[in-house]
């Protein structure tokens, strides 16, 4: 046997080479198997695998290590400035971003195309106006920081925060179960960000997340993540969850993973992240290739980020080409693989924009063979949000 | 006594008369995790040892399977197609992808047996 494609690791990096987030103990401890990501030792999957770790976490809720992502703070002397100077990089409206709350966003070249995503939150305490806290991705993290730092005006400072841990807890049980360790999670909805105190561990929570599930991110003390994932782990609805079942879960709920749906290769129209850049940053533009993104939203692009369900039960991977029915080629596969809560094969690509309506038919190229698909609209798993009650 | 023969890239072939059927090992579906496709090979095929005889799909990733011996394939698992779950079930049972009609029984001889493929994953481990 032999492995011809396999999910986003790049195996650049001898074991010895692999950093370690805080749990890596834990991990080993849980039996996980580990694999270079980023250039960490991560686990992949615990021995209940993936395809029980994804159900569990869409029925129950999982614990997933997401500290090798990048934790940072841009500070500066008021809200105002601070947020300009992000705007200068990103089209998020962060001028307007209320204290206590979150976004996702798009740090941009000049060309308007993707250098990383990431989360913006504007901390609630009064003590801490005039500073944004961002989570960047692992891969992109010195890339980020040069890129950020280079560009900040002299008020302005990009401080990576080395000695966080980040803590995921993702699922319909996710919020009662954080509430028994931290009662200010029962005040959050979705996209809040709020201090709080886990068992009396000082943290940071978002209500937010990569799964489609509700959910909340905990930031921590490094020296104090393990205590806060043991806490987490001893109820019965709570498991650990591996790379593995993190990339299937968000490709159900149709979000980009950089570096294979999302690049410095692609702009955020091409991949349908229009609702990413509000209306106010549309009219005033502002942000580095404001030109070409601004037209691409006004007379479209050349193409398109779409879901493609495969018609069969044959998986097609990144990059698995797609072709029109009359054989004209119209694109590519970015992540693709099985989706367990869908129950079958699911993929991302872009295609040509004229043929990027829900229902057109396509075929998947896969080893050698051609199969039936067709575009879907994303995300393949309703996103199940907490916005507050009804 | 079994005649199960073992390669290293972890498939077995099972011979009764000069029909081998081929599967994937016990170690191997687990350190694929949940087999959730397999693609078979076409009725009549004739594979040399070592091509690709199967390709078996796990949530994270495809590998090939190869033919442990040459032959011509004269059955395949169809139920895999509906349930492929049973290959890490049973995957020296239930869980065989290919039979193959062999052509050079003397391929065997290049193969582990139980024990020695026993040996063999320990020391991968």
């Amino acid at each position: 046997m032999g492995e011809s494609s396999a999910a986003a690791t790049p195996e650049d990096l001898k074991t010895s080479d692999l950093k370690m987030t805080p749990l890596h103990g834990l991990h080993l401890e849980l039996g996980a198997r580990m694999v270079p990501f980023a250039g960490y030792d991560m686990p992949v999957q615990y021995p209940k695998g993936v395809l029980a770790e994804h159900v569990h976490t869409r029925e129950a809720a999982g614990l997933f290590d997401v500290s090798h992502m990048g934790q940072a703070r841009l500070k500066g002397p008021d809200h105002e400035t601070v947020a300009a100077a992000l705007e200068a990089l990103a089209p998020g409206n962060f001028k307007g971003l209320g204290a206590g709350r979150q976004v996702y966003s798009l740090l941009l070249t000049n060309k308007g195309t993707i250098v990383d995503d990431f989360m913006v939150a504007r901390p609630a305490a009064p003590e801490e106006e005039g500073s944004l806290l961002l989570v960047v991705n692992a891969a992109c993290k010195e890339k980020d920081y040069a890129y950020i730092a280079a560009r900040l005006p002299e008020n302005v400072t990009l401080e990576p925060l080395e000695d966080l841990a980040l803590l995921a807890l993702q699922g319909p049980r996710a919020g009662e179960v954080l509430a028994r360790h931290a009662r200010q999670a029962a005040e959050m909805i979705f996209m809040d960000a709020r201090r709080g105190s886990f068992d009396g561990i000082a943290c940071h929570l978002t209500r937010a997340g990569y799964t489609g599930e509700d959910g909340f991110e905990i930031s921590v003390a490094a020296d104090k993540a393990e205590a806060v994932a043991r806490a987490l782990l001893a109820h019965d609805e709570v498991e650990p969850i591996g790379l593995g079942a993190r990339d299937s879960l968000r490709l159900e709920a149709g979000l980009c993973l950089y570096g294979h749906d999302i690049d410095e290769a692609t702009t955020p129209v091409e991949a349908a992240l229009n609702w990413a850049i509000p209306k106010r940053r549309r009219e005033e533009g502002g942000f580095p290739g404001a030109e070409t993104i601004l037209d691409q939203l006004k007379n479209g692009a050349p193409s398109k980020r779409v879901g493609i369900l495969p018609d069969g039960k044959a998986p097609a991977r990144e990059g698995t080409e797609i072709f029109s029915t009359t054989g004209e080629k119209l694109g590519v596969v970015t992540s693709g693989g099985f989706g367990p809560s869908v129950g079958g094969p699911i993929a991302m690509g872009y295609v040509q924009t004229a043929a990027s309506d829900v229902s057109t038919e396509v075929v998947l190229m896969v080893r050698g063979k051609e199969r039936p698909a067709h575009i879907a609209p994303l995300p393949f798993v309703a996103q199940r949000y907490y916005r507050g009650k009804k | 006594m079994s005649d199960i023969r073992f390669t290293k890239d972890h498939e077995w072939v099972l011979v009764d008369g000069d029909t081998a059927t081929i599967g994937i090992s016990d170690y191997a579906q687990e350190q694929l995790g949940d087999v959730v496709f397999v693609e078979l090979p076409d009725i009549g095929k004739t594979l040399e040892q070592g091509d690709e005889a199967a390709v078996v799909e796990s949530v994270k990733a495809a590998s090939e399977v190869y033919a442990p011996v040459s032959g011509e394939v004269i059955e395949v698992n169809e139920e895999l197609e509906a349930a492929p779950g049973r290959v890490n079930e049973d995957a020296t049972g239930e869980g065989w992808f290919v039979k193959l009609k062999l052509t050079d029984e003397d391929e065997l001889d290049d193969l582990m047996d139980e024990a020695a493929y026993a040996k063999y994953i320990k020391e991968l481990d």
